[in-house]
């Protein structure tokens, strides 16, 4: 069995002391990070990067997956204690789980939810584990052209799952790629939109982008209208589910992971489209469909499970083919690269304990969730209600810091500034920074595929068609756009992100 | 003249928006005309960022019609106030880190953001800025060893 020989050497690489520890910090700051108000995993991740230069390369990327899944975790605990989803992807969390809490049932919902989630993780692991090689295998007959139409229907994907206008996601991606050319070109040596700018020579780093629109600029919004917020929930007795519980959770659990799975694959936060996904269908398919948003137990059970599974399998197109399907995603190809890893698919084969390694910490980190979370849970409720006005000054030192600390330039932390002002500018005019930040990373990739793919075709546009890969990715993209702009599928669009705010 | 188009905007945030995607757009088309365009078969430098500038104008300019023609909410008002707090307090922080060290920038830093808070107490305010300074010099300074200096040149340094 390969598949197992493979987990084995994952097990080798991520069983020693030092990778649990990173492991364990990751998932336990993740938890945190999701749990308080107003710091996401993007900003997290972003503001941990720079010390993860010090790291062994499976050692930063095992903590920082371990964040990205601690904090959808973490979401889904404020998503049932307090009606606030700290990730988008517990939005669906809220409408059973928070109603269950106000009945008292607070416990069994975060034991659901933490059930769920590992179950899924669990699966999600092993199919990544079975799905990477093949799609690896895959992505080594890639050529320009296809890597060009790969990143079009990441792009096409994130406009489909942006919040509200789509004309205003298409926008903000184009933003984001024009944005991404500021530097020298690699082609031909020259300076582009750097106004002779030394600073700007090289780019701008994406980091100080996702600070400044993530960090700074949800700093600046919160403080709009900042309240205090409070826990229905003073403490949680009884954790454990009863019997009925669980016979009514088991089914919609292996659905929602079913379908996060499958959808947690798609480029574009596939994880979020899971678990929307998954409540719907329990809904549609119970014989009481009245009791849900009224404290239904598969109302949890289900996103919980797609949202955990999406998570893990959203790892897919970023460790098989170097695709970040999300500003996650690409801010973990930016550690990779920060480590002189160029991720794609030659990773698996070149780096196999690092590809393993953190496949298996996966599921060593939803252990770790389970095991340590649900007797903490006391901690979070209390940490759900921190001041945020202790909170921000703190957030802000560790963004200036680690700004400064990648390139030891003041500049930098300038342009941070400028990218929060922007960042804030644009929460007002309600368009979503995720696409920007994305379209911001794939830009010169893009390009450079362009070019190239263009080079070898003479020129010939057709060659994205007559290849059958490129052709077909290309036709996926076509039908994504045409389905969102389907009028009936557009207004269900803009109610389930509706539900959001 | 000036209200008669405000009064005619019926959407401010997708007009604004749009006017946002047009400027940067065609700044990135004008400011393109200086790279080599190339043809088709072998781009210059000029070539993707002068059809992305303008793809990106053209999306802007539907963007700011439709904000013309369709209603819409007005957009909220900003807390200028906090936001211009928040970013001096960053700008601040990038001036002070070299000149006067990281223990003063880090001090600033917190209490003029904090500033910005409803919250503010100059105790508690205080406590926190010198809290984050000890915990920066310990983690970034002692544990990582990342070269920024805790006392600038200003304290003879």
């Amino acid at each position: 069995m390969e598949l197992l020989a493979n987990l084995s050497i994952g097990f080798d690489a991520a069983f020693t002391f030092i990778n649990l520890l990173y492991c364990l910090i990751g998932v336990t700051l993740g938890t945190v990070v999701g749990v308080l108000p107003g710091l996401g995993p993007i900003a997290t991740i972003a503001i941990l990067l720079p010390v993860t230069f010090t790291l062994e390369p499976v050692s930063s990327l095992i903590m920082l997956s371990g964040i990205y899944y601690g904090a959808q975790y973490g979401g889904s605990t404020t998503a049932i204690l307090i009606n606030l989803p700290g990730e988008a992807t517990s939005v669906a969390t809220t409408l059973d789980g928070h109603a269950m809490a106000k009945q008292g049932r607070a416990g069994p919902a975060l034991a659901t939810a933490a059930i769920g989630s590992f179950f899924a993780g669990t699966v999600a692991t092993f199919l990544l584990a079975a799905f990477a090689p093949p799609l690896a295998e895959l992505a080594l007959k890639f050529g320009p052209q296809e890597y060009f139409s790969l990143m079009v229907l990441g792009l096409v994907a994130s406009i489909v799952l942006a919040h509200g206008s789509l004309l205003k996601a298409i926008g903000m991606i184009l933003l984001g790629l024009v944005l991404g050319l500021i530097g020298t070109d690699v082609n031909s040596g020259m300076q582009r939109y750097t106004f002779e700018l030394p600073e700007l020579a090289d780019g701008i780093g994406f980091v100080i982008v996702a600070m400044g629109m993530f960090g700074l600029g949800e700093i600046i919004r919160n403080l709009e209208n900042e309240t205090t917020r409070t826990s229905v929930v003073k403490g949680i007795t009884g954790l454990m589910p009863t019997k009925e519980d669980l016979k009514r959770m088991a089914a919609p659990i292996l659905r929602g992971t079913a379908l996060g799975s499958i959808l947690g694959i798609l480029p574009g936060n596939g994880a979020l489209l899971g678990s929307f996904t998954a409540y719907s269908v329990e809904k549609k398919i119970s014989k009481t469909p009245e009791r849900f948003g009224k404290g239904a137990i598969e109302g949890v059970a289900a996103p919980e499970s797609a949202n955990n599974a999406g998570a893990q399998t959203s790892f897919i197109p970023m460790l098989t083919l170097g695709i970040p399907s999300s500003p996650v995603m690409a801010l973990m190809i930016g550690a990779l690269i920060i480590q002189g890893i160029q991720p794609g698919p030659t990773v698996m084969t070149e780096q196999p304990a690092l590809f393993w390694g953190i496949i298996v910490s996966m599921w060593i980190g939803n252990l770790f969730l389970v095991i340590l979370n649900l007797p903490l849970i006391g901690i979070w409720v209390r940490m759900v209600s921190a001041p945020y006005h202790l909170l921000y000054p703190a957030i802000l030192v560790f963004c200036g810091v680690g700004v400064y600390s990648i390139n030891s330039s003041t500049f930098d932390v300038y342009l941070m500034a400028l990218f929060g002002l922007l960042g804030y500018i644009f929460s007002k005019l309600e368009c979503e920074p995720a696409p920007m930040l994305l379209g911001f990373i794939l830009g010169p990739m893009m390009e450079e595929y362009l070019r190239r793919a263009m080079i070898l075709s003479r020129g010939d546009a057709t060659t994205f068609l007559t290849r059958p890969i490129s052709a077909s990715l290309l036709a996926m993209s076509v039908v994504a756009m045409a389905i969102v702009l389907l009028p009936a599928i557009r207004r269900t669009r803009e109610v389930a992100f509706r539900e959001d705010g | 003249m000036m209200t008669s188009v405000a009064a005619r905007i019926q959407n401010p945030k997708d007009f604004w928006t749009g006017v946002i995607f047009m400027t940067i757009g065609g700044a990135a088309v004008i400011l393109g005309r200086e790279y080599p365009f190339g043809t088709a078969f072998k781009m210059g430098p000029g070539y993707f960022p002068t059809v992305l500038g303008a793809l990106l104008a053209l999306v802007g300019l539907i963007t700011s019609l439709r904000g013309l023609l369709r209603s819409g909410t007005a957009i909220g008002a900003f807390a200028y106030r906090e936001m211009i707090l928040v970013l001096v307090a960053t700008v601040l922080f990038g001036l002070l880190l070299r000149a006067a060290g990281l223990i003063v920038a880090v001090m600033l830093l917190v209490v003029v953001s904090a500033y910005a808070s409803r919250y503010f107490r100059w105790g508690v305010a205080m406590a926190l800025g010198v809290g984050m300074a000890a915990f920066c010099v310990l983690v970034f300074v002692k544990a990582l060893g990342l070269p920024i200096p805790m006392f600038g040149p200003w304290f003879g340094q």
